[in-house]
């Protein structure tokens, strides 16, 4: 398949993502929610592009759209800019701790009302625990705007945590290993839990 | 009961349901709808069974619970046939006087019949205004079948359509006949049925499916659901002649599980169709197999989208996909599903039926046919209405809606539910159909009709359907979720009367990124709600921001209450009324409201005697100052007591 990204011609096998064709020619599209290892989530778009074929042109996410014959792919337009600059805002007004990414947008001043949870729902952990470790410790609870993360009790309790900790990592907020750590597994002895569970019980 | 084999064993049938049946016998039928099941139409159908038996007269009149007539606003309906007598909001003590009078001595009941504004009395169904200008192909057989048989519904012709496709017609001729006619989608978006179609028959595979939604979430909005549980046969016969088209075996209904009656019906109807050779392997004796299955939806609107209607079909959370596959293509565990709303798929037996040149002749340019709309809100007759395409919007609201309630003044009209937008005045000649309605910034949607009257704010009402949709928004992508939430959090302030200048800019530059960035259709028409009143109301949103002012006194924390001392006649009724205890006063004192205390709930202003209209309701300017306590009430001339 030959496309064009900014520019330059491109070439990428079937089935591959603007955004893969993108990176093997060196362009950088940012994301937010996009992990190389897990499914593509389409989720922060921030990876919006334009694209245009046959005259039409749209706006697509690259971490899903795949990559077709003679597609004019443009990684950076006023629009996709705005895009980009407004999710950062919106993003903001949960996670403060992105206001160092935002600058480089030249947000200074965030206008949204603000209710931080420092989550901002990229799903990373979720789907990496249940996608490669196949071990569902984490899930989605809530809708819309009440749509958060959460550990499944049970799982946990389990034991898989415990050495696995691979979720740290992929936080891109920080929020996993400075709240979640001190809750679940520090200083908690799973023998010591399922011995509450069972006194409780009884 | 054998199963049908043929063509001929159908026609049989018939025959033999409508040799039992005289055109002429009475027929007392009572619309058993959601809406007068509520309002006890069973008990009526009950007092109807033992007032005839009574009377002696079981064997000579036929009783019969339908499907909804779509009059919910004067139900109970009932309608009594051959003559088609119409009775509105019957109730059980008035049957005896229905049998008495009108099967016995052929009379009709005066006091149950419609009643126009001029005070004159209409008895017959088709003669009402509501029923009048309403062209009813679809909706039309709810009146005359009981949903719960399956001879009624091929009494009146049914399935003759799927024996026609069956065996005289190819798929490509039923494919060709279907986008001829120009079908469009009735559940939301308007996509033409038969491309639709087209695309999922041509997408490779061998197991593909087909699927009603018939997950109906608008607030508002209960036109599937009365096709559901009124018809559900008509549904039915649309989804095999489409799984014949595209080659399906296996087909979904996703109805919500809180349509516990269409669940039922539609229940009862596969089983009836499965006992006559209707579905199941080899239809009619065609050789052609296919089955359904119900899967209850468990309520969220975004299940509506098709490809979180898909998800969820598949066992998991309703959330939408994020790829840009269309689910005709990949759909229930990736093969290739053609998902059509309740409507489309009952409009599929007449198109067959009456042929494609038959329903283009009724609509407009880009839109055939007829819809069903809900008609809800400040109109006179609500209830559902199929009208063709084209309609305009006054003579739908004017001419069947009667008009607006206590004869106030209409302010807009929602169409297309949350997501779609409001329309004022000036548009009210729009025609309506799919085009019309996205040129001006609504949509046809699955075809919601709110009407507004002067006394509704355009700003609570952005507010109120930016509510809706954060709390049914799946919360995965950020523009939906975030853009939906702030919005809502502006919403609130400038309704608290804390709007800041810039507010109705930053409202349209979240519309911008969120209808052009959201992963699905929940989030992209989000913001038609607060787009249409920006655009149409703005001055409304001005008042609130500008002067702290809502002009249509609806939103609390902009609007006073104050008893004008020249005109209260201390007949104490504010004060015994109003539930914090914030009016005081006595026998021939003026009385005062505590602004301190006020909750501003208005019951004192509804209740104050419209021959004293003392409360007065202020917003945008300070309360006056109150008499000093103990003042006198100055007694209205000639009213001495």
């Amino acid at each position: 398949m030959k496309l064009t990204i900014d520019g330059k011609e491109v070439e990428a096998e079937e089935g591959k993502t603007i955004l893969e064709a993108a990176k093997s020619a060196g362009i950088t599209i940012p994301t937010l929610c996009y992990n190389e290892k897990l499914v593509p989530y389409g989720g922060c778009r921030f990876c919006t592009v334009e694209i245009s074929k046959g005259g039409r042109t749209r706006l697509v996410v690259s971490c899903v759209y795949n990559v077709e014959d003679g597609l004019v792919v443009k990684t950076v337009t006023p629009k996709v800019i705005k895009i980009r600059k407004m999710l950062l805002e919106l993003m903001l007004a949960s996670a403060p701790v992105l206001s160092e990414l935002a600058k480089q947008y030249g947000i200074e001043k965030p206008r949204f009302q603000s209710e931080v949870t420092q989550c901002i729902l990229c799903g990373q952990c979720v789907r990496y625990c249940a996608e490669v470790k196949k071990a569902n410790a984490l899930t989605f609870v809530g809708r819309g705007v009440n749509r958060r993360v959460a550990f499944v009790d049970e799982v946990v309790n389990r034991g898989v945590c415990m050495d696995c900790r691979q979720c740290y990592g992929l936080c891109p907020t920080g929020k996993i290993p400075r709240e979640t750590d001190g809750a679940y597994f520090e200083g908690i002895r799973i023998s010591d839990v399922l011995a509450q569970r069972r006194a409780k019980k009884h | 009961m054998a199963k049908l084999r043929s063509p001929a064993d159908l026609e049989k049938k018939r025959e033999q349901i409508l040799s039992q049946r005289d055109p002429n016998k009475p027929c007392v039928t009572i619309c058993s709808g959601t809406g007068c099941h509520v309002l006890g139409s069973d008990k009526v159908a009950e007092a109807f069974v033992s007032e005839i038996s009574k009377n002696g007269l079981t064997a000579k009149v036929d009783v019969r619970r339908t499907g909804c007539h779509g009059f919910c606003e004067r139900g109970p309906v009932v309608v009594m046939f051959p003559e088609g007598t119409c009775y509105l909001g019957v109730k059980p003590t008035d049957i005896p006087d229905v049998v008495s009078q009108t099967l016995v001595d052929k009379q009709l009941v005066e006091r149950l019949l419609y009643n126009d504004s001029a005070g004159k009395t209409i008895a017959h169904e088709r003669d009402i205004p509501f029923y009048k200008f309403q062209s009813r192909l679809v909706f039309g057989n709810n009146t005359r079948i009981d949903p719960k048989s399956i001879d009624d519904y091929i009494a009146l012709g049914g399935y003759s359509a799927l024996a026609k496709a069956l065996f005289k017609m190819s798929p490509e001729e039923v494919l060709g006949e279907v986008k001829k006619s120009n079908l469009r989608g009735r559940g939301g978006g308007g996509f033409p049925a038969g491309v639709k179609w087209e695309t999922t028959r041509n997408a490779p595979g061998d197991i593909k499916y087909v699927i009603v939604n018939a997950d109906e979430g608008d607030p508002g909005a209960f036109m599937d659901r009365s096709l559901l549980e009124g018809n559900p046969h008509s549904v039915l016969e649309g989804l095999i002649i489409g799984a014949y088209t595209i080659g399906s075996h296996e087909g979904f209904i996703y109805v919500r599980q809180e349509y516990p009656l269409a669940v039922e019906n539609v229940s009862v109807a596969l089983e009836q169709a499965r006992k006559y050779g209707l579905l199941g392997k080899d239809i009619l004796g065609s050789g052609f197999d296919f089955d359904v299955k119900i899967h209850r939806g468990a309520g969220a609107f975004v299940s509506g989208e098709s490809s979180a209607l898909m998800t969820a079909i598949e066992g998991k959370v309703g959330e939408p996909r994020p790829k840009y596959i269309r689910t005709a293509v990949s759909g229930v565990w990736e093969r290739p599903s053609n998902l059509n709303n309740v409507e489309t798929w009952a409009t599929v037996p007449l198109i067959i039926n009456k042929g494609a040149d038959w329903f283009t002749s009724i609509g407009t340019k880009g839109s055939k046919g007829t819809k069903i709309f809900s008609l809800v809100g400040k109109v006179n007759n609500t209830g559902l209405v199929e009208v063709p395409m084209g309609m305009s919007l006054r003579d739908i609201i004017y001419k069947i809606g009667g008009g607006i309630r206590k004869d106030k003044k209409f302010k807009a009209v929602q169409t297309g539910g949350p997501s779609g937008g409001c329309l004022p005045e000036s548009l009210l000649d729009l025609p309506v159909d799919y085009d019309e309605l996205t040129k001006v910034g609504s949509m046809m949607g699955s075809g919601g009709m709110i009407v507004m009257d002067e006394d509704t704010c355009m700003v609570d009402v952005a507010r109120y359907f930016l509510n809706f949709l954060a709390d049914e928004s799946c919360g995965k992508c950020v523009p939906c979720r975030a853009g939906i939430d702030q919005m809502v959090k502006i919403l609130n302030r400038i309704c608290e009367g804390k709007g800041q200048p810039g507010d109705i800019e930053l409202l349209e530059e979240i519309c911008e990124i969120t209808r052009d960035a959201s992963l699905c259709a929940l989030g992209q028409t989000a913001p038609n709600p607060v787009l249409s009143t920006v655009q149409f109301f703005r001055d409304e949103y001005k008042a609130h921001i500008d002067e702290k002012r809502c002009p249509a006194g609806v939103c609390k924390a902009l609007v006073s209450f104050y008893i004008d001392p020249a005109k209260c006649q201390a007949c104490q009724i504010c004060l015994k009324n109003c539930p914090v205890q914030a009016i005081s006063g006595a026998k021939n004192i003026v009385h005062i409201i505590d602004q301190a205390k006020c909750t501003k709930c208005g019951t004192c202003y509804e209740v104050c005697p419209q021959r004293f209209s003392a409360v007065v309701k202020v917003s945008g300017k300070p309360v006056p100052a109150s008499p000093p306590p103990g003042t006198e009430v100055m007694r209205k001339k000639g009213k001495q007591e």
